[in-house]
């Protein structure tokens, strides 16, 4: 006979309970792009509605713009750093996979000794992340969790290219979840399809970088991706809806990854929204962040009026792997 | 039943002017999407998905690439409609 073991109960259901982001203090027009790339503005605007970006300086280092992201978002929650019980931290752009980047974090935000780790999900990882913390929370091994997107894809962009080198920024976006009684986060439908790994990648693995060579950069094959997202996607969103029982009409707001305007307005387009849905925009001015995009939009939509508390809110992140969740959420 | 090759044109007439705001009859086989009829890479992956559903056709993203003008793209959904 096995002996008993006891369990730990945890909440019947998760919400977010706060939000914070950081944007780098450096704002780069499209006029600073072109002075490396043979493009025009209204080229570049047209393609991907990107006006300014933010990229990060030497000392906004991914922890860096963590730990300012988080400790907005903690704030907001109302509660303690001491009463984190889980970090979480997605990023594609922080250059040493040991230790992670989610310890050092989760010591400078003061949280004591959290569980504390790094997951790659690419524009995906938002909701991979608030994916795994509900189920943290739920399953009663975490009560508070924090979960953080951060990217510093200037350090990934091909600079020269013309393609992409207008695209990414730079910043960190934060979410803390907690328990809740009623449900505020949806079930996620989310995936991933490694037949098309080769869509989106790094041009250099680093074992084969070697000093000297060009830095590894992003690329990805524009129109594939651009199908994907735009026809795959609003799939899936439709499917997160379905799956929370919410339907179009009952929606307020709706946050996609701001990875181009033309694949935001096609997704709206596609899902047919209703136009009292406000859709995030974000990008104009903050360029492609990846795991970093949704919460960083989340937060500018509740800080400008355009989305309020207890708003519902349709999320969506896709990208490299490909990969993609969503979910519909209670804003904070 | 397939359609006919003047079908397919005043089809593809409509999509792109529903996807790029082009008059239809300035939609004719040799006209450039990119150059002339203001459908730049991404339209243009629009452009083939409506065209895919109208048309009942697969065109994979390694075929749009051959899909210079008004023309290829009638010649290929002719030739790959079941």
């Amino acid at each position: 006979m096995p002996a008993a073991i006891n369990a730990r109960p945890g909440s019947p259901y998760a919400r977010i309970m706060g939000v914070g982001g950081y944007r780098p203090s450096r704002v780069v027009t499209n006029e600073e792009i072109l002075e490396r790339i043979d493009s025009s503005d209204e080229w570049i605007r047209s393609r991907s509605g990107i006006v300014t970006r933010h990229w990060a300086g030497e000392d906004e280092t991914v922890a860096e713009m963590s730990v300012a992201a988080a400790g907005k978002a903690i704030a907001d929650a109302g509660i303690g750093a001491e009463q984190v019980d889980a970090v979480i931290v997605s990023t594609v752009s922080h250059f040493a996979q040991t230790p992670s980047i989610a310890t050092e974090i989760a010591h400078r935000l003061g949280a004591g000794k959290p569980a504390a780790f790094d997951i790659s999900a690419a524009c995906a990882g938002f909701g991979y992340g608030v994916t795994i913390g509900t189920g943290l929370i739920v399953a009663g091994s975490a009560r508070h969790v924090l979960v953080i997107g951060v990217e510093r894809l200037s350090d990934l962009t091909d600079h020269e290219d013309r393609s992409t080198a207008f695209l990414f920024g730079d910043g960190a976006g934060a979410v803390v979840l907690g328990p809740s009684p009623e449900p505020a986060i949806g079930p996620t439908v989310w995936g991933s399809e490694g037949d098309k790994a080769d869509v989106i990648t790094q041009t250099v693995p680093w074992d084969e970088y070697r000093p000297g060579d060009a830095f590894p950069a992003l690329r990805q094959e524009g129109q594939t991706v651009f199908r994907w997202a735009v026809y795959e996607m609003a799939k899936v969103a439709q499917e997160a809806l379905d799956a929370a029982g919410v339907a179009p009409e009952q929606l307020d707001v709706f946050i996609p990854h701001q990875a181009n305007m033309r694949i935001i307005d096609s997704m709206v387009k596609t899902l047919k929204l209703p136009e009292s849905v406000a859709v995030a925009r974000d990008i104009e001015t903050t360029g492609n962040t990846s795991a970093a995009s949704i919460p960083l939009a989340m937060e500018r939509m509740l800080a400008t009026g355009q989305a309020r508390s207890g708003d519902t809110a349709l999320v969506i992140g896709f990208g490299a792997g490909l990969v993609y969740a969503a979910t519909v959420v209670t804003l904070p | 039943m397939a359609a006919t090759r003047k079908e397919i044109i005043a089809g593809l007439a409509d999509i792109v002017n529903e996807i790029a705001g082009i008059p239809q009859d300035e939609v004719t086989e040799e006209k450039s999407f990119t150059d002339d009829l203001d459908v730049d890479s991404l339209s243009m992956v629009e452009v083939v998905v409506a065209a895919e559903e109208r048309f009942g056709v697969k065109i994979p993203d390694d075929d749009v690439k051959g899909l210079k003008t008004v023309g290829d793209a009638v010649g290929y959904i002719e030739s790959h409609q079941s």
